[in-house]
Order: structure tokens, then sequence, then C-alpha cells
């Protein structure tokens, strides 16, 4: 380990000495992603020359003996960041979602296709509703769940004990697999921190420990342009929470060794995007001068931090928060910012929101397309995030057990339409976007479970 | 046919004026005949005072208790608990049982306190015991942290000892009466930031005692990190929670205000924590809510025209034991968030719906028993008379740290058997 920690700070001080005085450039068209990725390459850059601040450099040593001393409390005492801004909000990635094309198919290719009246315009392939059931199966109405057969009117005797004892002797044989069975109907409070370390194979040994030191002395040494980013972000989204405010200073200790950390970097080789290559000033496309900014491939967009505040209810050892973070971050959350085909990608997601709506809902589907309200404008944030912000975070993490348990992000689609379904009598009512924005910006008292399980398994379709 | 409610009250809070009106009730003057004042602190002395000795008629009803300071004052509230203690002692009462170490093993909650200038000996003595200790000195009729500081040095309260050394007729004006208390330098953090927890109580009468919990508490959270660190005693902004102090810090945050819900708190004490421990703690607040009214009950005029919301305030340590702080009669009914002025205008709304019932003009002869889905966010805390119907061998059972029904650890309706066991 002691070679891979050396490795990392090798790594990162090459970086800051190559990224000395120079831009960022990106390398020519790869598809789609290609334009996207120069756009925010052309904002770093831009911030970097109005702000006159370097995209890395070394801290100082009395610098970073300060922050050393205020590790626990960065919240504090912030620099000003009024003259940063957000590299991208979800709505501009919307854009770019919208105007995607895959050129290999025609228009006339497929005729189901050609009748979709939403904003994705790429045939790919998503579940139906039939489908939808077969994959949920055990959110169905006659299987016990956490969400629905805990409340307090029903006796804990009739599901609620037996499922905890089940819990404990998951947890007691270490059987990832069992576990990430059991939570298909929801976790117990008291067993969720331990059940999601278990599924996502987390377990704290002192190299893993030693690896998150590691990272903080990388912050502690090195200032990356990123890390302002990263404070705006918490200032402008998780301060401001009323659940999440409260560890408002662990994000920090989170997302700034998260943008240093290399490791990240693997997640790529799964993932169809690929992370922004940037080059040195007049050694494009040689790539013994190209550099991954930031050093985990990740930019961080407006409510990234988002991701992690949830997280914060359940784990408040620091590294072990980390580790969790980072495992949920290359298994499940990149693909909700970048773009591919796989059915738990962003794009498959959207189309497969918009096909239930269209295909379950249809009247409302055509009103809201008629004054101008297209659905998918509205719910995009809330995938995108993956509900964090906008769900009572009793009901974000009974969501979240789901995403563990059947290992797909699809059920964020669901929600997003069983929400829809659930307030369609007072959208079929207004006449614009904002009014519809107004029915459905308060999702804090909504019951997460109750809906899902509506929608699939008892709307007559 | 029953004329509309006539109110009056000497508090001008949109919380409060936006129930009334909503109900149709008049507005009038306190010259007029009123059927419900809501009254300041002020007022009701004068009101009850044995010179002016207004004469309330069977028709009007009132916000207070004639001597609800013997709660709320923090010298007379500790006062009641150590008698209150000492008598169950002298009873032989299990409630009153004691540890090895002469600790009360169930009526410990309120933190080791002494009356100022009147105990500074026995203070001395007890400071002297662990002199790296940090004491806070309360002004005991001020509020919203008013006059607190911290102490850790006998020096630095030296104007209390010359007052009782020189003076051999001590003039004690409520002004100079300070309690001093061991401060709990261990409190719980979340965040690494203390908190506290405000709950409010509704009692409508205490003999028979009927108290009611509002479910929606919170939590204030101080905006600057904890430290115990002596050279920040003086910090307000890391010790004190109230909000009145807080909000003039740096960081404070005009969305969330610092505050978090009761449910919140649960939910994070339960998943880093686990449920048994959550249940217990949350029984044992539950538990020093009502023996601190149990406490004052017998001391209390139970005038018959009379109801009272309480705010509680309650610190948690990092042992999982609560403290009780102190007792508010006069819960601040300002917003500091939009989240606040909703949670107050509906604690306002349940608390006329159990104090007036229906809505009509009161009779305060009535039995002050509501019918179960008036409560809106209110549960049953405690209710004595039907306690009584339960028999005596409950109490045993009944004490905090033991079993206490299958869903113990969760106060609702259908759980009430399990609080009114407690006797």
């Amino acid at each position: 380990m002691l070679q891979e920690e050396s490795d990392l700070s090798l790594i990162i001080a090459q970086i800051v000495q190559k990224l000395k005085g120079s831009n960022l450039y990106a390398q020519l068209e790869r598809q789609a992603w290609g334009s996207w990725e120069k756009r925010i390459l052309k904002s770093l850059n831009s911030m970097c020359t109005e702000l006159s601040i370097p995209l890395a450099r070394k801290r100082p040593v009395g610098e970073q003996k300060e922050l050393l001393n205020k590790w626990n409390e960065m919240g504090t005492d912030e620099p000003d960041l009024s003259l940063f801004r957000p590299v991208y909000a979800p709505k501009d990635f919307l854009e770019v979602l919208i105007n995607l094309r895959n050129p290999n198919y025609e228009n006339g290719d497929s005729l189901s296709f050609r009748t979709h009246l939403g904003l994705i315009q790429v045939p790919l392939k998503v579940k139906d509703i039939p489908e939808l059931k077969e994959f949920f199966v055990e959110l169905g109405l006659t299987t016990g769940q956490l969400g629905i057969d805990d409340s307090t009117q029903v006796p804990p005797e009739l599901f609620e004990n037996e499922h905890v004892r089940i819990g404990q002797k998951v947890l007691t044989e270490q059987d990832s697999a069992a576990a990430q069975q059991y939570i298909r109907q929801g976790s117990p409070t008291a067993l969720r921190a331990e059940l999601w370390a278990l599924i996502l194979n987390i377990s704290s040994h002192p190299e893993d420990i030693l690896y998150y030191e590691q990272l903080k002395t990388n912050v502690i040494q090195h200032d990356l342009l990123v890390d302002s980013l990263i404070y705006k972000d918490v200032k402008l989204t998780a301060s401001n929470d009323d659940y999440y405010f409260v560890f408002e200073d662990y994000l920090y200790q989170v997302l700034l060794c998260f943008s240093r950390d290399t490791s990240v970097l693997s997640h790529f080789a799964y993932n169809s995007a690929s992370p922004p290559k940037s080059y040195i000033r007049g050694k494009l496309g040689l790539e013994e001068y190209a550099v991954f900014y930031p050093p985990n491939g990740v930019i961080p967009f407006h409510g990234f931090s988002m991701y992690v505040a949830p997280l914060c209810f359940l784990y408040h050892e620091p590294s072990k928060l980390y580790q969790i973070f980072r495992e949920m971050y290359v298994r499940f959350f990149f693909r909700l910012h970048s773009i591919s085909s796989h059915p738990s990608g962003i794009v498959s997601l959207c189309l497969l929101f918009e096909t239930l709506l269209q295909t379950y809902l249809p009247q409302l589907f055509y009103h809201l397309r008629e004054i101008g309200a297209q659905p998918l404008r509205i719910s995009f944030k809330w995938m995108v995030r993956a509900f964090s912000g906008y769900l009572a975070t009793d009901q974000l993490l009974l969501l979240w057990d789901r995403i563990l348990g059947y290992n797909s992000l699809e059920i964020l689609a669901v929600l997003a339409a069983a929400v829809f379904a659930f307030r369609a009598v007072n959208l079929m009512e207004v006449t614009s976007l904002a009014a519809a924005e107004a029915v459905l910006a308060d999702l804090s008292t909504l019951k997460v479970m109750p809906l899902l399980q509506i929608f699939l398994f008892a709307t007559v379709t | 046919m029953a004329g509309k409610v006539k109110w009056v009250t000497d508090i001008e809070k949109s919380v409060l004026i936006n129930n009334f009106e909503k109900r149709g009730w008049v507005q009038v003057t306190e010259n007029e005949d009123w059927n419900f004042y809501w009254m300041s602190v002020q007022t009701i002395r004068n009101v009850f005072s044995v010179e002016t000795g207004y004469r309330l008629s069977d028709d009007q009803i009132v916000n207070h208790f004639p001597n609800h300071y013997e709660l709320t004052r923090k010298d007379l509230m500790v006062k009641n608990i150590k008698r209150y203690r000492k008598e169950l002692e002298k009873e032989g009462s299990p409630l009153a049982e004691k540890d090895e170490s002469g600790k009360y093993l169930y009526l410990d909650f309120v933190p080791v306190t002494y009356m100022l200038p009147a105990d500074y000996n026995l203070f001395v003595e007890e400071f002297r015991k662990s002199p790296s200790s940090t004491w806070i000195m309360k002004p005991c009729g001020k509020a919203q942290g008013k006059g607190i500081f911290l102490i850790n040095k006998l020096s630095q309260i030296k104007k209390w000892s010359r007052d009782s050394k020189t003076s051999s007729f001590m003039t004690q004006s409520t002004k100079e009466a300070y309690v001093i208390s061991l401060y709990i330098n261990n409190p719980l953090l979340i965040g690494g930031r203390k908190f506290d927890l405000r709950l409010y109580v509704l009692v409508s009468t205490y003999r028979p005692l009927r108290c009611y919990m509002y479910k929606l508490g919170f939590c204030r959270f101080c905006t600057v990190k904890y430290t115990p660190s002596t050279s920040e005693l003086d910090n307000m902004f890391v010790h004190l929670t109230n909000v009145a102090i807080q909000k003039h810090g740096e960081d404070y945050n005009h969305i969330h205000g610092g505050k978090w819900t009761v449910n919140n708190l649960r939910l994070y004490l339960e998943s880093t924590r686990g449920k048994e421990v959550t249940g217990k703690l949350f029984d044992e607040i539950h538990w020093i809510i009502v023996q601190s009214l149990k406490a004052v009950a017998p001391v209390m005029n139970n005038d018959k025209h009379c109801f009272e919301c309480y705010g509680y305030d309650i610190i948690i340590d990092d042992k999982l034991k609560p403290w009780l702080i102190e007792v508010n009669a006069s819960p601040s009914l300002t917003s500091s968030t939009a989240n606040d002025r909703i949670l107050k205008y509906n604690l306002i709304n349940d608390t006329l719906n159990i104090a007036v019932p229906n809505g009509e003009i009161p009779d305060c002869k009535w039995n002050k028993s509501p019918p179960r889905e008036v409560l809106g966010n209110y549960e049953i805390l405690y209710d004595e008379e039907l306690a009584q119907g339960d028999g005596a061998d409950r109490e045993l059972r009944s004490r905090p740290g033991q079993s206490l029904g299958p869903k113990g650890s969760r106060l609702r309706d259908a759980g009430r058997t399990v609080l009114t066991t407690w006797k």
C-alpha cells in the first residue's frame, strides 16, 4: 500500500507541475460527449483566467498548517466564493441529452419510437410495466415492505419483527448476496449502515483508513480550482438544506478528498464516457502531456454534494463515510451525469420516465405537453440527484435501499412517474410550466413505497 | 345558541392572531367581557395578584396557571424537584432508589444546582470537590440566554460571596438571584455541534395531572463547532443554543434556522446508535417531563380557568442521558424561518383545539377530556385519571429502561397504555 500511496502523491504532484501556468484543451469531438466536454473545459478555463486562479498549485507551508487546524470546520471562514459559479447545472445537461441523436438510427426505423413525444430522441430499450413488475417483484402488494408495513397502525408482529430478525441474521453471517436480496424489502434504520457496507463490500481495514489519510494529506498540500467549486456547491445546496446543514463539514472532508482520488478513474473503464482529458498548451494530442483534471476525472456540477449528504445520517467516521460514498459513486451515481446506453444511465432513465408517462398516463402527458410543460423538464433534476434534497431523508433512504437491492437506478424513473400519477388531478388543471413546477415543488411529504406500489401494482393499465 | 368567543391578547404575534381569526372569534379589549385571554406572564401576575384580584367567571379561560413560576423559574423548579425527591425517599418509594454513590437512579435529571447568593457556601464546598469543573450561571428570572455566563474559577463569582458575607439582611431582588449549575460539558454532538431540544408540553390540569406532548419538537444547533476548551468559555455561540443568541452569529442561516425536527434526530440516532438506546432515550425524556410536572403539581394553583403550554429545554449528553435544563412559560412565538412559522401556527391551533373545545364559548367546569380526534399533533403524555384506573402494581414495571410494551419507544395513541402506567 505504501507504494500506492507514494504513487498517488507523485501523480498529484506531477499534475500540479504540468498544469503550472497552463490551460486545458479538449481533444476533438468524440460523439455527443465531445462538445459537452469542450463546454465544460471552456467554462473552467474562463473561470481560471477571469479570476486569475491556477487550476492547481502547491500550498505554502503556512497555509497547509492553517488548513490542517481547520480540517473539522472548513464550513466556517470560507474563501470569497462570490465570483465562482457552478460549471454546469442539471438543466444544462438536460439540453445536451435532448439534442442527442444516434446516427445509426433512421427516423423511419422504429415505428413505435416515431410516436414518442417526449424530449429524448434516442431509441433505447426500456422496460414496460409488466417487465417492471417482474423486475421489482418484491415490491408487490403481497410482500411486506419497510416504508409501508412498519407504520404505527400495523402491529409489528405481522412483518416488522421478523424482518428485523432476518436482517440481523444476514449481518451475523456477513452474506453480501443475501443482504442485497433482503434489502429489497427495505432496511430497518438500525441495521442500514451495516447492510449497505456489506452490500457495497466496504470494510474498514487499516489500509483503507491510511488511503483516506493520504488523500487528506493531498488536500492539505495542494489546492485545486475544483475545490472552490465544491465549496460553492456545498454552500448553495447542503448548507441550506433542513436535513443536511448539520453535516456541512463532513461534506468538504469527503468531496475534497474525492476529487484527488485517482482510483476513481478506474470506473471509466465501464463508463462509456471518459474523463475530461486535457493537454498542456502546444502539446495537443501528445499523451505524455495529457492530464486528467481533476485527478479523479469527475467535475462537480451544481448539486453534486447532495450525493454525499444523506450518507451522513448513517456514517460519522470520515474514512468510512468516504469509502461508502466512493463506492456508491462508481457503482451508481456516475451514471446519472454521463451519457451512455446503459439501462441505468440517465438517458435510459429519462426515456423510461417519458415512456411510462406517455403510455400509462396519456391524458396527463398530452396536457402537459400542450401547455409547454414537458414532464421531463420537471422530473430531470429529481433523477439526476437520485431524489436527494427532494424527499424527506427517511424516505430517501428507503428508496436508496432499493437501488442497492436491485442494483439498478430504474426505480428513480418509476418513482418520478409515480409522483406525476399521484398529483395528476392537480396537474390536469394547470396551464403553464411554472404552475406545473409549483404543484411538484414540494415532495417532502411523500411516502415513496406506497407511491411505487400503487403505480406498479395497483393501477389499472 | 352560543355566541362567538371573545378574545384578548397582549402578545402581538401573527401565529396567535391568525388562529383566533380563522375560528371567527371576536377581538375585544381586556376591559370588556372576554372569554379567552392569551396573556404574557406579566399580565397573569396582575390578574391573579392579591391586590387587583380579578374574579374570573365560568366562561373565561387564560393560558397560564397563576403560580406557573414554581415550574418555570429556574430556582423554584430545582427547589420543587429536590423537595419531591425527598418526599418520595421518605415514603420509601422505589422511584427514589439510589445507587452506591448516592445518585438517584430514576430522578437524577437536573444538573447539580445551587441558588446564589443563598447557597454560596454549599456551592463552594461542591466546587472544591472537582475544581476543574465548569459551572453555568443563570439569572433566575430572565430568558433568551440573557445574562448567562460560564465560570471555572471561584474568583469569577466573588460578587455573590461578598453579598452573603457582608450583608446580614440580604435584599434578594429577583434581578440579582442566580442559579449556578454544573455545566454539561459533554453534550452529545452532531456534526461536531452542540444542540438542545425544545419540546412543547400542554397541561390542562395539574390535579388530576393531564398533559400532552407535541410531536413536532425541534433541535436547536449552535452555529459554531463545540469545544470544551477553557479559552472558549465566553464564546456564547459555542455554548448557548438559544436562537435569540445564535441568530447574531456570522454563520446563522435563515432558511433552516439551525433547527432540526425531532424526527430527524430520531432517524440519526437510530441509524448510528441503534433502536434500543434511541427508544430508551426518548422514553427517559418523556419520563423526566412527567416527573417534573408531578413535582410541582402539589404546589400549583390548579385554577380551573387555566391551561398552559410550556417550552421544555432538554440537553442530551454523550452517554445519551437527557437533562432537564429549564421550562419556559412563554415559549417564543416568533418565527425564525418559514417552517418555524408553520410549526408554531399549528402548535397554537392544536393547543386551542384542546383548551377551547369546539371553538365555542368555554365552560371551565367541563371535564377537560378532549376526544382523541382533536389532539392534532399532540399526544397524551400522561393522564393521571386513566393511570389510576389501571391498578397500582404497574408502577414497578413502568420505570424507564425497562420494557414498556411492544412499542414502548414510540409515543402514539395505541401506546397510551404504556405511558399512563407511570404513577
